[in-house]
């Protein structure tokens, strides 16, 4: 572990003194290829999806809170559910994620940008039409897609006026991810600090350096299923009906083949965001950096080959259901392996319980309750009954709200007094924190009993027996969604002055040795890293 | 504020009397009745008890590291950040479980994949909403709606669901099976994917169009098994529930009997009052035609035209008759309605106050004519 050496501190300084500024007035958040900026455009916007996605899911546990047809028409009801989860998957996670990196990866790497700047602000704003075209079916006649965010054929097919849009949109959001993708592999791949081994990386970059090349192999997948449904409708062709030597369940393997990797392209960055703040808060290296690489590497590998556990009951051969079960249980040992190492991280280690320290363990305990279904779930007998029940919402809830959404929390307290110079106030935060993590679990862990008990998902109205789970249920939702005002109310305060407390350049205690972005001044300069580090801090030997 | 209190207490009460108050809530998987459900619930302790035992695990040694190595507390950091031998540990372990687990989730998975030998064939059918059954065997053959109440009381009536007994749980015509007996399910669908999935039975397979899937069960004991479609297909997604009545072998064949002497007889033709025209109209419009015409008669603006001040159903009766029986490219063919049914709904469908039509007439089973004959 080396310290970065003062005189090259000065040298930023010193350099930042010369270099030009950002544009005046608006046309800087429309024109800049800053990374910073634009990193805060991706933040910003997918804040403002991730509210836009959980005002949906609050229509949707309004309309669940008690059995009969109260608010919403069933139809209406499945547009929320399947515009819920395409913003947000494709506005608010995603988008989050790539903002992540574009603020950190050049100050993590050394790098005074990245590596194709005018390219980063074309994919930001085809990112915003491509959500902007998806949100403008809600009001196309026949409604927006309600045939789930997987858009299985034929039920797809059966879309109003909606359907060329969504899938203009579905191109548009593929073209997007994969321009960020490659930005980020070669910023990653060209721009480290000569010092920098790809072995010396932080976690978070090794794990946006795999999660690239997964975006890459699977959006162009996606777009392709995509193209073919819009075929199928317009042109006459028969990819998916029968009726035409076409087969329905070929769309679902298409898809799967993206979808799988997909959530992890949402799960890995996360990995990366936990694997930066626990030792941090923990005082202590990160344990088993070696094996926390490989283990990443491996669940993406894994990703590529378990694709058709998401289809246990369309009646496959019995040969391929096995070795879907069999490929599936093996995520298992890599992802233990990360857990493991998160929690030697803590062992003995000196913790203090800041705000993102405490959604980082959130993290690791609730991310590990999905991961445990996620387990359940591989065992392909006992997934004929779970499949397509609550049970796998609550699973894959549990892997993308307490993991990925905190996770990303945990990175905006965590690096907030770093991009703005002020203090986040610790009080709210933490009031932030408990509110969440204590709504969070009434809001999905009763829904593994109403999986278990019977209940499908994608129902607007259910039998009386699902009555009062599904009421604790809503009320935890409609907590934890007010509860995310309060992180609304910290970003908007943070970046007006925030507690007024000047921060240091390394924030928190000793983070310089845990990461080169600890080394620039607080508030980062405009640029950074104009010339590169010459001693890197690095967490691990 | 008192009333706030009051409020905030009576929450407490109702959450914490929930366990109480519901005896019989249903926290676990339930253990099914067929002997490959209780195979999958099995599995399902054992994994499950692996994970909690793990969690234990796991979350003990977090929070023994939470409570005692905190800085307050004034605990030194170490500074180890490898140990090849755990890390081999903890990589072997998980492989030896998962060896474990898979043994005899191998077996189930090719006891439930052996339709071999079966006894008897229901061919299954899903369709936007309902299921259809074939008995390939004896040749009863119907369809399984919701049944009408719980379908009056989630389209907006005032009936409380809370007093519809099994709502949205119920059928018009269940699925009568016999016990001990290995059926062979086959499954398909006329137009978007459907599932089927009765919990008691262990299993849900999926109906896909233009495609034969298959799956069995053999149900030991005489009882009735609710479950419902699984597979996102629409609007009416959640209101196609399935009832499967196992009975012993004698009420069986008596089911049979009466079913197929049912299905057989030639329906009665003769002039019906209008209230009963009016009453068999609306169970038929409740089966056939609300999902997309709603219980109002005002369809879904964009989707489904309005019935309500339709000039083509409040017009001449003989269009109305023919298209019924032809359908459209948008609308199926209803031809499979007797006459006595079509009868009924098209005079229903022009004098309900409910479809909001009052043509003042009413359409007697001996005026429909067949556009063409419907060989079956």
């Amino acid at each position: 572990m080396s310290a970065v050496t003062a005189e090259h501190d000065h040298d930023d300084h010193h350099h930042d003194d010369h270099s030009h500024g950002p544009e005046k007035g608006w046309l800087r958040w429309v024109v800049t290829t800053n990374h910073k900026d634009i990193g805060t455009l991706y933040l910003l916007f997918a804040l403002a999806m991730f509210f836009v996605g959980g005002t949906m899911a609050m229509i949707i546990r309004a309309e669940l809170f008690e059995p009969g047809m109260q608010f919403v028409d069933p139809q209406f009801f499945n547009s929320m559910t399947t515009m819920h989860a395409l913003v947000m998957v494709f506005g608010a996670v995603m988008p989050a994620f790539v903002g992540l990196a574009n603020w950190m990866v050049p100050m993590m790497i050394g790098a005074p940008d990245m590596a194709l700047p005018r390219m980063n602000n074309m994919s930001f704003w085809l990112l915003v039409a491509g959500v902007l075209l998806l949100a403008s079916t809600l009001f196309m006649e026949g409604g927006a897609p309600a045939g789930g965010w997987t858009l299985y054929p034929p039920l797809v097919l059966q879309t109003g006026k909606a359907l060329p849009f969504a899938i203009f949109s579905v191109h548009l959001l593929g073209v997007s991810s994969i321009m960020g993708a490659i930005n980020i592999v070669a910023t990653i791949l060209n721009m480290r600090a000569p010092s920098m081994s790809l072995m010396k990386m932080p976690m978070f970059v090794w794990t946006w350096l795999i999660t690239g090349f997964l975006l890459i192999a699977i959006m162009p997948v996606f777009a392709g299923a995509v193209t073919m449904l819009l075929t199928d409708k317009f042109f006459h062709t028969s990819f998916f009906d029968a009726a035409g030597g076409g087969d329905p369940v070929l769309y679902q393997h298409i898809f799967w083949f993206f979808g799988h990797p997909e959530v992890y392209v949402m799960i890995l960055p996360t990995f990366g965001v936990a694997s930066t703040i626990i030792p941090v808060f923990a005082r202590k290296p990160l344990f088993g950096y070696s094996s926390m690489v490989y283990a990443t590497a491996a669940i993406a590998f894994l990703s590529f080959i378990v694709w058709a556990h998401h289809m246990f009951t369309v009646g496959m051969p019995i040969s391929g259901e096995l070795y879907f079960m069999y490929a599936t249980m093996l995520i298992a040992i890599p992802t233990g392996v990360k857990v493991f190492n998160w929690t030697a991280t803590m062992w003995k280690g000196a913790m203090t319980f800041e705000t993102p320290m405490l959604f980082s363990i959130a993290f690791v305990v609730l991310f590990t309750l999905g991961g445990f279904t996620g387990l359940m779930m591989s065992i392909a007998p006992a997934d004929f009954q779970y499949h397509d029940s609550y049970f796998i919402v609550a699973h894959f809830h549990y892997t993308l709200v307490p993991a990925s959404i905190f996770m990303l929390m945990a990175a905006g307290y965590y690096w907030m007094p770093k991009w703005t110079g002020h203090m986040y106030n610790e009080k709210i935060g933490q009031l932030h924190f408990w509110l969440s993590t204590i709504s969070v679990n009434i809001l999905f862990f009763p829904q593994h009993f109403l999986g278990l008990a019977g209940m499908p998902r994608r129902i607007p109205d259910y039998a009386i027996q699902f009555s009062d789970w599904n009421m604790i249920s809503s009320i935890g939702g409609f907590i934890f969604g007010a509860s995310q005002l309060l992180f609304l109310y910290i970003v908007v305060d943070t970046i007006k002055g925030g507690t007024g407390e000047k921060v240091t350049d390394e924030v928190w205690e000793d983070a310089h040795k845990h990461g080169l972005e600890w080394t620039l001044p607080s508030p980062v300069p405009y640029h950074t890293f104009s010339t590169p580090p010459t001693v890197i801090p690095c967490d691990h030997d | 504020m008192k009333k706030i209190k009051q409020l905030f207490a009576g929450a407490m009460l109702t959450t914490l009397g929930l366990p109480i108050a519901q005896a019989d809530y249903a926290l676990n998987l339930m253990e099914g009745v067929t002997k490959v459900s209780n195979d999958i619930y099995d599995l399902h302790m054992l994994i499950l008890w692996i994970c909690v035992l793990i969690g234990i695990a796991v979350f003990g040694t977090i929070f023994y590291s939470i409570y005692h190595h905190r800085k307050s507390k004034g605990h030194e950091a170490a500074h180890f950040h490898e140990n090849t031998t755990v890390e081999i540990i903890w990589t072997i372990i998980p492989t030896l479980i998962l060896v474990g687990m898979a043994i005899p989730a191998t077996k189930t998975m090719l006891e439930l994949d052996d339709v071999q030998e079966s006894e008897m064939s229901i061919k299954v059918t899903g369709k936007q909403w309902y299921w259809d059954y074939q008995y390939l065997d004896n040749g009863v053959h119907f369809e399984s709606h919701l049944d009408e109440i719980s379908e009056k009381s989630h389209r907006g009536s005032t009936i409380d669901p809370h007093t519809v007994p099994n709502y949205l749980l119920n059928v018009d015509r269940p699925l009568v099976v016999p016990i001990n007996k290995k059926i062979r399910f086959v499954f398909t669908s006329v137009d978007v994917i459907h599932s089927w999935w009765v919990p008691d039975l262990g299993w849900k397979k999926d109906a896909n169009p233009g495609f034969i899937n298959e799956a069995w069960t053999s149900v030991p004991k005489p009882g009735v098994y609710r479950g419902q479609c699984t597979e996102l297909c629409g609007r009416d997604h959640g209101f196609m529930p399935i009832v499967v009545i196992a009975m012993n072998q004698g009420d069986y064949d008596n089911w049979v009997k009466t079913t197929l002497e049912q299905q057989n007889a030639k329906p009665d033709l003769s002039d019906q009052s209008h209230e009963q025209l009016m009453a068999n109209g609306s169970s038929v419009y409740l089966k056939n035609c609300v999902a997309c015409h709603q219980i109002d008669g005002k369809g879904i603006s964009g989707s489904y035209p309005a019935l309500r001040g339709s000039a083509k159903v409040t017009g001449g009766v003989d269009p109305l008759i023919g298209f019924l029986q032809a359908g459209t490219s948008k609308m199926p063919s209803f031809a499979k309605l007797k006459d006595n049914e079509l009868a009924a709904v098209i005079t229903y469908i022009r004098n309900s106050p409910d479809i909001g039509n009052k043509v003042g007439d009413e359409i007697q089973p001996k005026a429909i004519t067949p556009v063409y004959d419907d060989d079956e």
